[in-house]
C-alpha cells in the first residue's frame, strides 16, 4: 500500500513537488514548533503544570481566546457588511475605502496600538466622550477587543469580497421571481453561498487575534488577572530568563489554537459539502 | 393570462434598448422573441418579468396594470440562460423554494409541498434526482430543474431567457421538442427569447422578430418565413441571395435579365431576396435573374448545394433536390442561369445588412 496514493497526472514533478513542499513546511513550521515541545518536555510534568495552572497564566489564556473570539465575531458581521458595500454599491471614494481595508495589514502593529490608545484613553479623542458614560476602553479587556477587531478586519473582507463578486445576480433575481422577499433572499440564497468564505475569513481573523501582541500591549494596560494577554506573559517570562516557563505557556496556546482551528476546519468541510462542492 | 405591452421604452445611458414597443401575447400561446444580440429582446422579457423598470409605457397582465408591481408579486416564472439554480440546495429544495418562502398563512403543509415538488419532478422526468445537488447535474437536467422550480409557484406566465443557449446542439434539439410538448400539456402563456431562428420557428406559436429596439414583424412561423416584412427579417431567418435591380412594368430586371413580378410598383432601386432552395438552375435565360459558372458542387445528403460565380465575382448559393440535380446533369465549370421560384422584393438601395 502506497502512502502517496496518487492518480495518473499529465503534470510532471509530483514527487519533486511533494518533497519540496513537505521539506519546506517542516523547516518553516514544524521544526520550530517541535523545538518548543522538546524544550517544554525537559521541564517535567510538575513544573509544567505548576507554570500553566498558575492563576495569572490561566486568566491570560482565557482573556486571549475570549477576546479573540469576540473580535472575530464582530469582524464577521462588519467585515461581511463592508465587503457587501464595496462589491454592490457604487459610491464616491470606493477605491479609497477599498485600499484602506488593507491598512491593518500594512501598519506596524505597535503603531496601531499607540494610535488606538491615544484615541480611547480617558482624555483621548473618543475616550473623553465615553468616560462620562462610564465606559472605559483603554486599559481594559474592552480595549483589547477593539485592538483585535482592528487587526482582524481585512481577513474577513478580503476573503468574502471575491465570493460576493462572483455571486451571480441571477440567483437573487431567481429568488425574487419565486416570491422571496429581500430578507429571505439574503438568508436563504446569498448567505449560504458566502458562508464558507466567511468562516475562512473569521478563522483567519481569530487566529491572527490570538497571537496578536504589538497592538494589544499598549491599549491593554497589562493589569495582571484583568487585562494581561497570554503572549505578554510569554514575553515577560522570557524577560525574566524563564525560558521553560515561556515555552510551557506557548505550548498550551499552541494546543488550544490547533484544536480550535481543527474544529473550525471541520465545520468548513461540512459546510462546503453541504454546498454541493463534492463531485 | 394575456400580456399587453404598450409603448414600452427603455434606455441604458445613450443606448436605446427598446423604442416604443407594442405587443400582445395571447392567453395560452408560446411566443418567441427573436433577434440578434443587442436588439432588446432580453430587456423586453426582463421588463415583462419586472426585473427591469421601463422608462415609459405599460405592462398589463390580463388587462390589469402590472408596470409598478414588484417581481415577487407578479407571479411570473422566469428561466435563466445559465439556470441560476441554488447550488447549496438539493434539487428538491430548489424546486420547493418558491413554496417555502410563502408567508405562513398561504404556505402549503410540508406534505403538500413534498407532493407538489415530486409531481413537478415527474413532469420534467427527473424525480430520481431529487436528492442531488445542481453541480452534479448535466446542463439539460439543470435547465429542466430550473423550469420545474419556476412552475412550482403556479405562475401566471412563463418567461424563458435563451433557455437552451448554454446547451450543446443535440441536447438543445431534444429539449426544445420537450418544451413544445410540455407547453401543449400545461398551456401556460409563455414567452421565450432566442437568437436562433430555427429554434423560434420550430417551437413557437408566433414569432416576434426584433432589431435595434423595434419590432420588425410579428406572425406565425410559416407566415414570417414565407412573407418576411423587411430585408432584415429575410436575412435573419436564413441564408439568402441578394439581387440588386429595378422594377419595371411587372418585371424585375437585373442587368439583361428579367423576371415577371406581379403586384409591385415600379421602382428604380429594388432588392430581391431569394433563398437557395427557391432557386432553380436552368440552361435558358428565360425568367432568370443571373448567370454564373458552377464553381463547387456539394452533393452529400438529400440536398445538393451549388456555388455559382457571377462575372462580377459574387457568389450565388443554390440548393437543389437530388432528383433535379441528376436531371440537369451539371458538372463544375458549366455555365448556367438561375431562375427564382419565389422571391421577396423590397424597395430601396439598402446594401447588405450586417447581422
Amino acid at each position: 500500500m502506497s502512502l502517496l496514493n496518487r492518480s495518473y497526472s499529465v503534470l510532471p514533478g509530483f514527487r519533486l513537488g511533494f518533497g519540496i513542499s513537505l521539506a519546506w513546511l517542516g523547516l518553516i513550521v514544524l521544526l520550530p514548533l517541535a523545538m518548543m515541545i522538546v524544550a517544554t518536555s525537559r521541564m517535567g510534568w510538575p513544573a509544567f503544570l505548576g507554570t500553566v495552572l498558575d492563576e495569572r497564566v490561566l486568566a491570560s489564556l482565557r482573556l486571549s481566546f475570549v477576546a479573540a473570539a469576540i473580535a472575530a465575531a464582530i469582524n464577521a458581521v462588519f467585515g461581511l457588511l463592508l465587503a457587501w458595500v464595496l462589491v454592490r454599491y457604487r459610491l464616491f471614494g470606493k477605491r479609497f475605502i477599498d485600499a484602506m481595508v488593507d491598512l491593518p495589514f500594512a501598519l506596524p502593529t505597535s503603531v496601531a496600538g499607540i494610535a488606538l490608545t491615544t484615541l480611547y484613553a480617558p482624555n483621548g479623542l473618543v475616550g473623553q466622550y465615553l468616560a462620562p458614560l462610564g465606559i472605559k476602553v483603554a486599559y481594559t479587556p474592552l480595549g483589547i477587543v477593539v485592538a483585535l477587531t482592528f487587526i482582524g478586519l481585512p481577513f474577513v473582507v478580503r476573503t468574502v469580497q471575491p465570493v460576493l463578486q462572483e455571486l451571480e445576480r441571477e440567483l437573487e433575481e431567481a429568488a425574487s421571481c419565486l416570491g422571496a422577499n429581500r430578507w429571505q433572499t439574503v438568508r436563504r440564497v446569498i448567505f449560504p453561498t458566502v458562508l464558507p468564505a466567511l468562516i475562512t475569513g473569521t478563522t483567519l481573523a481569530f487566529a491572527r487575534a490570538t497571537g496578536e501582541y504589538g497592538s494589544v500591549i499598549f491599549i491593554a494596560g497589562n493589569i495582571p488577572l484583568v487585562s494581561e494577554i497570554a503572549p505578554l506573559i510569554i514575553v515577560s517570562k522570557l524577560d525574566q530568563y524563564d525560558q521553560n516557563g515561556a515555552t510551557a505557556v506557548a505550548v498550551v496556546m499552541l494546543l488550544i489554537s490547533f484544536a480550535l482551528l481543527l474544529l473550525i476546519n471541520s465545520l468548513q468541510w461540512w459546510s462546503a459539502r453541504r454546498n454541493g462542492a463534492q463531485r | 393570462m394575456s400580456i399587453e405591452i404598450q409603448n414600452i421604452r427603455k434606455q441604458f445611458g445613450d443606448f436605446v434598448a427598446l423604442d416604443d414597443v407594442n405587443l400582445t401575447v395571447n392567453d395560452g400561446e408560446l411566443l418567441a422573441l427573436l433577434g440578434p444580440s443587442g436588439c432588446g429582446k432580453t430587456t423586453l422579457l426582463r421588463i415583462i418579468a419586472g426585473l427591469e423598470r421601463p422608462d415609459g409605457g405599460q405592462v398589463l397582465f390580463g388587462g390589469e396594470d402590472a408596470t409598478h408591481r414588484h417581481v415577487a408579486e407578479r407571479k411570473v416564472g422566469f428561466v435563466f440562460q445559465h439556470y441560476a439554480l441554488f447550488r447549496h440546495m438539493t434539487v428538491f429544495d430548489n424546486v420547493a423554494f418558491g413554496l417555502t418562502v410563502k408567508p405562513r398563512r398561504t404556505r402549503p403543509s410540508p406534505e403538500a409541498i413534498r407532493e407538489r415538488v415530486m409531481e413537478l419532478l415527474r413532469l420534467v422526468q427527473l424525480e430520481w434526482l431529487a436528492d442531488a445537488y445542481p453541480p452534479q447535474l448535466s446542463g439539460g437536467q439543470r435547465q429542466r430543474i430550473a423550469l420545474a422550480r419556476s412552475l412550482a409557484v403556479e405562475p401566471r406566465v412563463l418567461l424563458l431567457d435563451e433557455p437552451f443557449g448554454a446547451l450543446d446542439a443535440r441536447v438543445r434539439k431534444d429539449l426544445r421538442r420537450w418544451l413544445r410538448e410540455l407547453h401543449d400539456e400545461i398551456h401556460l402563456t409563455s414567452v421565450f427569447v432566442t437568437h436562433d431562428q430555427e429554434e423560434a420557428l420550430e417551437v413557437s406559436d408566433r414569432v416576434v422578430v426584433m432589431d435595434h429596439g423595434h419590432i420588425e414583424q410579428v406572425g406565425r412561423p410559416d407566415e414570417i418565413y414565407e412573407n418576411p416584412a423587411s430585408p432584415f427579417v429575410t436575412q435573419f431567418l436564413g441564408d439568402v441571395n441578394l439581387f440588386h435591380g429595378r422594377v419595371e412594368r411587372g418585371l424585375f430586371r437585373v442587368g439583361d435579365f428579367a423576371h415577371p413580378l406581379a403586384g409591385h410598383d415600379d421602382s428604380d432601386q429594388a432588392l430581391a431576396y431569394v433563398r437557395p432552395h427557391d432557386l432553380d438552375v436552368s440552361m435558358s435565360a428565360a425568367q432568370a435573374l443571373a448567370q454564373g459558372r458552377i464553381e463547387h458542387i456539394h452533393a452529400v445528403g438529400p440536398v445538393v448545394r451549388l456555388e455559382l460565380r457571377q462575372d462580377d465575382g459574387s457568389v450565388i448559393d443554390v440548393a437543389l433536390s437530388k432528383e433535379r440535380y441528376r436531371e440537369l446533369g451539371l458538372t463544375p465549370g458549366d455555365t448556367a442561369f438561375v431562375r427564382p421560384k419565389k422571391l421577396s422584393v423590397f424597395n430601396g438601395d439598402a446594401s447588405d445588412y450586417v447581422i
